[in-house]
């Protein structure tokens, strides 16, 4: 291993560390694990413990996009959209059993899993998650971010 | 005023343009002509001992599988009626045919009959004559037939992007 | 010429730099910070008035009405709980009743006081929920989280009752899935002191507030005749002055039996929308003391000759192979498998073997309760209303929530339609926005409360 190496791998978890507790997220809430996100968000489970407090209303100024919530086939060039407007590194979460599979919602109206439209890197199941699975959701993430993995 | 009472005026001032009328559950039902619709629905709503302010909701059944109605007109639209001075409700029903779904609008009547109209539109593609705006209210302007009919098969996806699109 | 440089940008080329002017298009949603909700509204601006607004929903289509033909009656309780996800328990049981209404028969009367406890501490949430992300999007996020906190106490007790926070399903034709557990009151009692706290806390920082007020006050009002023309109920139509409310001029349940006001207002906007939400809050705190004091106990399953019987009892002559009659003792609904806690479950279901499931116990121990249970949940027997239709309307959080259900005579529902509260207010936002500038349209939308689930089933 040359000193190069050395350095630069050294400099790769700096600022994996660094990105990890500083996310800004997108909230693309569309239904009802927008209610458990709230609670996550508020005061008695507290995202913001995890550098995850602030969201960012804009693609353009978030990292991680959460999408919370069913994805109908009419939303989906939105969310489409949404993803593309991002700037790299990007990491997206499937929040909630709809976004994950499609869920229960197995009909004409709904997309089955938004992994079929967008790339997603933590799937976060249940209908909706407790805030518990959201925060375990979230440090896997982290970890994910830490390691620098990146698809491109 | 109770249920029997409103239909018994309801009957009395329409005569044969009330086809039919029951009372399934305490719910007073009155079953009538597509020419009557509209006046029927004004009259409810402007006379004094009716006072039908509020159209509480719109909508339509689609009688396709039901026992004893395959070849009968297949929608009902139904409208549910209530009144704010006199507390007292009504459910009033028009059947149309399928070659022929077209049903007089309520939007002058009621202005919320614009949105439930082009619900109905949407799901059972039953058109409102003189509806200002009939676009789709629900489902996307690409996607074709009307998922509530019961010969929609319920999987039947159209997606905008991704697979199958 | 920088002024035709900025018109281009902004309407397009050939806008026309001379005389006369055009109106801004500005598209809203539906994935916008201050829609918490996904809908899409495209406003013509004058300026900053918005002239002309047409609103676009369906977002959240998810084919509720369609899900439900495809299984059983019961089977579609958990796609009610996710119509209105602030307010699940009213969906619930809205939902049921009008399934009972079908059937023709009444719930128990410890059933029907369960309801309503559930049904306002479900209507506190949901206001709770309303105000504070009104206030939060006005930028006060403080009231939001002291709202939310005050909402985790009561999911807390949701949660105790129906064993989830959000998604309950708690509700069944004819009854509830499970009793209240022990010491529900006394934790009821601490959880709506924080809430009163809290409610306390939000008027000493909102009501009155300069900024609160000069956004809300005045701003998204509706005439009282528009109001009812557009049938718009609930929190909405109230704030006009018109003091409608199901659980008074349709009691249902055991609302007749308890005290509690109508709050109103006469001003229409979104102040008066918020203090009727404020003030109504408060009286659903009062009905659900109200029903715990009062709420019968004690086993009211009759067996066929009219004489009370234990549901251990019936067991135990099974088990000896006494069965002759059994099959018509009507019994109870037990949600788990520990025999010991069936005193304290009974009398909660209607006791009606073609409607409830047998107690599991039953189920797991005697031909007859595996023989009733196939018999409600094999397909093509089950709940079997006779054809028909029935409307039945309750008062959920944001107006009449009613559902209407036809019955073709089979195991499912053959047509469910669910009357959303949200959906006439939404129809007439237009009428609420138009002629106001763009921000006041952010209040404006808070107060509506939409709910997508709902709105767009």
């Amino acid at each position: 291993m040359g000193v190069g190496t050395f350095f630069t791998s050294q400099l790769d978890a700096a600022i994996g560390w660094a990105r990890k507790y500083s996310i800004f997220q997108y909230p693309f809430i569309t239904a009802c694990c927008g209610m458990e996100y709230m609670a996550v968000a508020c005061s008695h489970y507290d995202i913001d413990r995890f550098g995850a407090g602030l969201p960012r209303f804009s693609p353009r100024q978030a990292d991680v996009l959460f999408v919370v919530g069913t994805i109908s086939h009419k939303m989906a060039p939105v969310l489409k959209r949404v993803y593309d407007q991002m700037t790299e590194p990007k990491w997206v979460v499937a929040f909630g059993v709809c976004t994950c599979t499609g869920g229960f919602y197995n009909n004409y109206a709904t997309v089955q899993g938004i992994d079929t439209i967008i790339p997603v890197d933590i799937y976060i199941p249940g209908c909706p998650p407790r805030p518990e699975s959201v925060l375990d959701g979230l440090m896997k993430l982290q970890d994910k971010i830490a390691a620098q993995v990146q698809r491109y | 005023m109770d249920g029997a009472a409103v239909l018994e005026r309801v009957r009395a001032r329409f005569g044969a343009g009330v086809v039919d009328a029951h009372d399934h559950r305490g719910d007073h039902t009155a079953i009538v002509a597509r020419d009557a619709v509209l006046s029927v629905l004004a009259w409810c709503r402007d006379e004094p001992e009716l006072a039908f302010d509020m159209l509480t909701d719109l909508t339509a059944v689609d009688y396709l599988r039901y026992p004893g109605r395959e070849d009968g007109p297949r929608f009902d639209v139904v409208y549910h009626l209530y009144s704010i001075p006199h507390n007292h409700r009504l459910r009033i029903k028009v059947r149309v045919e399928e070659d022929d779904a077209v049903v007089p609008t309520a939007v002058g009547v009621w202005p919320i009959a614009n949105w439930f109209e082009r619900e109905v539109w949407d799901m059972f593609g039953v058109r409102f004559e003189g509806h200002p705006d009939l676009r789709r209210l629900l489902m996307y302007e690409e996607f074709v037939g009307h998922p509530l009919r019961k010969d929609y098969p319920i999987e039947r996806r159209q997606p905008l992007i991704g697979p199958g699109a | 010429m920088a002024d035709t440089a900025r018109r281009e940008f902004m309407l397009g080329e050939g806008a026309g730099t001379g005389g006369g002017s055009q109106n801004l298009k500005l598209n809203l949603g539906p994935s916008h910070p201050a829609m918490h909700g996904i809908i899409r509204i495209t406003a013509e601006l004058d300026g900053e008035v918005i002239v002309n607004a047409d609103v676009e929903i369906g977002y959240l289509h998810r084919a509720f009405e369609k899900d439900c033909e495809v299984g059983g009656y019961n089977n579609a309780i958990p796609y009610t709980d996710r119509l209105n996800y602030v307010s699940p328990l009213i969906n619930n049981f809205g939902y049921c009743s009008a399934v009972e209404k079908l059937l023709g028969i009444d719930v128990t009367e410890r059933c029907k006081y369960i309801r309503v406890v559930m049904s306002e501490i479900s209507r506190i949430c949901d206001h709770l929920t309303c105000v504070g992300a009104t206030a939060m999007e006005l930028g006060a996020f403080t009231a939001f989280l002291y709202m939310i906190k005050a909402r985790e106490f009561l999911w807390e007790l949701v949660e105790d009752v129906t064993g989830a926070r959000l998604t309950i399903s708690y509700g069944r034709v004819g009854g509830v899935k499970a009793d209240l557990p022990a010491g529900f009151a006394e934790k009821v009692r601490h959880a709506l002191k924080q809430t009163r706290e809290v409610l306390d806390e939000v008027h000493r920082l909102l009501t009155g507030n300069r900024i609160f007020m000069d956004r809300m006050e005045g701003i998204g009002a509706l005439s009282r005749a528009e109001t009812i023309a557009y049938a718009i109920t609930g929190p909405m139509l109230r704030a006009v002055g018109v003091p409608y409310d199901v659980r008074r001029v349709q009691p249902y349940y055991v609302y007749d039996r308890l005290e509690f006001e109508i709050p109103t207002q006469k001003a229409g906007d979104n102040y008066a929308r918020y203090l009727v939400r404020m003030a109504e809050m408060e009286q659903s705190m009062r009905i659900v003391e109200q029903a715990l004091a009062t709420i019968p106990g004690g086993p009211i399953n009759v067996d066929f000759e009219g004489r009370a019987i234990d549901p251990a009892a019936y067991v135990d002559r099974g088990k000896q192979g006494k069965t002759e009659g059994l099959l018509l003792v009507p019994i109870t609904l037990s949600p788990n498998l520990e025999g010991q806690r069936r005193a304290e479950l009974s009398g909660l279901n209607v006791s009606d073997k073609r409607i409830t499931l047998p107690p599991k116990e039953n189920t797991y121990g005697s031909i007859e309760g595996l023989m009733n249970h196939f018999m409600l949940i094999m397909d093509g027997y089950g709940i079997r209303p006779p054809p028909g239709e029935a409307y039945f309307a309750v008062e959920g959080a944001n107006g009449e929530l009613g559902f209407y259900v036809v019955s073709d005579g089979s195991d499912r529902p053959y047509r469910v339609r669910c009357r959303p509260p949200c959906l006439p207010p939404m129809a007439a936002l237009h009428r609420m926005i138009e002629g106001e500038m763009v921000a006041d349209l952010v209040p404006t939308f808070g107060s509506v409360n939409m709910i997508g689930g709902e709105l767009d089933r």
